[in-house]
């Protein structure tokens, strides 16, 4: 029974009570959100080490036995986002030091970005379906307070439309998750694993399979649900901008990973031609849409998009060469979406604005900041030895193997389109001359930079050190995909089945 | 009598996505309220059903509860499921009604500024 599961749910949420109450002085609201996130951000980097050395963490809620209690368990890739969650929400409070609005700050910012925290670490978790659903609508409630925190115009218009939206997905989640229990009469997740891939009347499951696939596409961002992501992304404060873009489509995709990797194993294989059409789909909407678009963050937001196509590749291979490099990945896009927000929003800080049109100069007057542009967008493209590459590489082989020609070039080509929207952003806000005299905009101070300096170490490093990077995404994606491990480590050596009879009886 | 319920989710559903899809806020808030509605019954039919059945208490001397008792577990899912959407709904009305003052209008034809370029 590993119960150190709950630290990394307990921490931040007592320190969201505690900041709550003391958010009127914002210097102990700082100190308590940092010392949470450092707590969790040390957790993950212990947790990975421990799956790797000791495989799958779990324990049982209340101490309920397994199929009946709520499980907690934490594979490779449950350890991977936990640290990464952990990493961006520190460098997000790192940036808002030094950009967001004092009345925001007071006004339970980070109360709120530790509530996402904690809905995440949970999301990443929990080893029941049910419960995945909890966790999903904490992190909403937590993202929605932030997203519409300032209350603009822009940011009730976007807000509703992203409420309203994940809402709607939500509920989708929530009946797919009745429509599982009425046919397996379970919800833990090792426990349907088991029973589903061993059912007879397989049609069913698929109709039920869809439902999840719509609810997780939806929060993931794929084509064609993800309207609510480029209309509202833009509208809150950068650093907030920055986190969302960075974690919560992953936090769909990775519920995609885990859901079905696992529970809908067996549908994987059928669902695979329309999981790679959709990709497919994803990639190019999201590459075009950014095209048309002339505002940094904007052009970012529809990038996300296209990216999540990637991971949604990973999936749609349906293998375990796939699922590594969807996971390898995730890991890089996590880390240098977020890096080019803080560099775009650092730039769009600076000039006061995030018009194209409107900025230019940043090379000279901030160097600095354009080579940090650089190198994340280069890593973003795919470029070696930037960490980007290797995901990407991964993925085509993982496809060629396969023989998905089709899917291939589409993400080949998109990558090169991707290039064309790093440059143009390079090309108008840091290369081409400055139409006004930059020399009253205030200067990049050590605060605005030193957050996408510590994500643009840790891609060269992902890059640099992809060897044990590919290792530990192999493992995370054979763990994921281990269904009689998972019974194993979950109910014990007999299987689920055989537990829940054993009371019963 | 689960062939009615069956039924009523299903009106449930089709009115929340006919309301869902109109242009007015306030609409479309109504149907996510039918949506959620018609979620937490399916739910409940998902159990055994609308059945006449016991209170499922484990009895003492043999730990095990009768055999024609409810099935406990989805009416704790229902419970969990209508607080969390009682608690999201309220904020999309309070997120509605301030969208409303921003905006001037209940159309969301008129809530377009943040996709226009």
């Amino acid at each position: 029974m590993a119960h150190h599961l709950f630290l990394p749910l307990i921490v931040p949420l007592l320190s969201a009570g505690v900041a709550t109450i003391v958010s009127r002085r914002r210097i102990w609201a700082r100190v308590i959100a940092v010392a949470a996130t450092l707590f969790n951000l040390g957790y993950g980097a212990w947790l990975l080490v421990t799956v790797a050395v000791m495989g799958r963490q779990v324990t049982q809620a209340g101490g309920w036995v397994a199929p009946f209690g709520i499980t907690l368990m934490a594979d490779g890739l449950s350890a991977i986002m936990l640290l990464l969650t952990a990493l961006l929400t520190l460098v997000t409070i790192m940036f808002s030091f030094a950009t967001i609005d004092a009345r925001q700050e007071r006004f339970y910012y980070y109360p709120l970005l530790l509530l996402l925290m904690f809905g995440c670490s949970g999301a990443f978790l929990t080893g029941d379906l049910f419960n995945l659903y909890v966790w999903f609508e904490i992190l909403l409630v937590a993202s929605f307070g932030l997203i519409t925190l300032g209350g603009s115009r822009a940011q009730l218009e976007g807000g509703l439309k992203y409420v309203v939206l994940n809402l709607f997905a939500s509920l989708c989640f929530l009946v797919g998750a009745g429509l599982i229990y009425g046919v397996a009469g379970t919800l833990n997740m090792a426990h349907l694993a088991e029973r589903l891939n061993a059912i007879q009347e397989p049609t069913l499951v698929t109709a039920v399979a869809g439902f999840f696939l719509i609810a997780f596409g939806s929060k993931a961002a794929l084509a064609p649900v993800f309207f609510w992501l480029p209309t509202s992304y833009h509208t809150p404060s950068i650093a907030v901008t920055a986190l969302f873009g960075g974690l919560l489509s992953k936090v769909g995709i990775y519920a995609l990973y885990r859901v079905f990797g696992t529970v809908f194993q067996s549908e994987l294989a059928r669902l695979a031609p329309l999981i790679l059409a959709v990709a497919g789909v994803t990639m190019v909407v999201g590459v075009i849409g950014a095209m048309a678009q002339v505002n940094v963050r904007r052009i970012l937001a529809f990038h996300i998009v296209s990216q999540v196509g990637y991971m949604a590749m990973g999936l749609g291979l349906a293998s375990v060469a796939g699922l590594t490099a969807g996971i390898l990945f995730m890991a890089h896009n996590i880390v240098v979406k977020t890096a080019l927000f803080l560099i775009g929003g650092a730039a769009e800080h600076l000039t006061g604005t995030g018009e194209l049109k409107q900025m230019g100069g940043m090379a000279r007057r901030e160097p600095f900041l354009a080579v940090l542009w650089l190198l994340a967008s280069f890593a973003l493209v795919g470029i070696p030895p930037l960490s980007g590459f290797f995901g990407k590489l991964g993925l085509i082989q993982a496809g060629v193997a396969q023989e998905q020609w089709l899917i291939v070039g589409v993400a080949a080509g998109v990558s090169l389109f991707t290039l064309f929207s790093m440059l143009k952003i390079w090309n108008e806000v840091f290369w081409k001359k400055a139409y006004s005299d930059l020399s009253h905009l205030p200067r990049a101070g050590a605060g605005l930079l030193a957050p996408a300096v510590i994500l643009v170490a840790v891609s060269i490093a992902l890059g640099l050190g992809a060897a044990p990077a590919l290792e530990y995404s192999v493992l995370a994606a054979e763990q994921a995909l281990d269904t009689a491990g998972l019974a194993r480590d979950v109910c014990g050596p007999d299987s689920c089945d055989t537990v829940e009879l054993a009371v019963a009886r | 009598m689960n062939l009615i319920l069956s039924l009523v989710v299903g009106t449930l559903f089709a009115g929340g996505i006919y309301l869902v899809l109109r242009r007015s806020v306030v609409k479309l808030i109504l149907g996510l309220v039918l949506f959620s509605h018609g979620a937490h019954l399916l739910i409940f039919l998902m159990g055994d059903g609308l059945v006449k059945a016991r209170t499922p208490f484990v009895r003492a001397e043999t730990g095990v509860a009768p055999p024609d008792s409810a099935d406990p577990l989805v009416q704790a899912l229902i419970l969990t499921a209508i607080v969390i959407s009682l608690g999201l709904l309220t904020f999309v009305m309070a997120l509605a009604y301030r969208a409303d003052q921003a905006v001037g209008s209940d159309n969301l034809d008129d809530m377009t500024s943040t996709d226009q370029l």
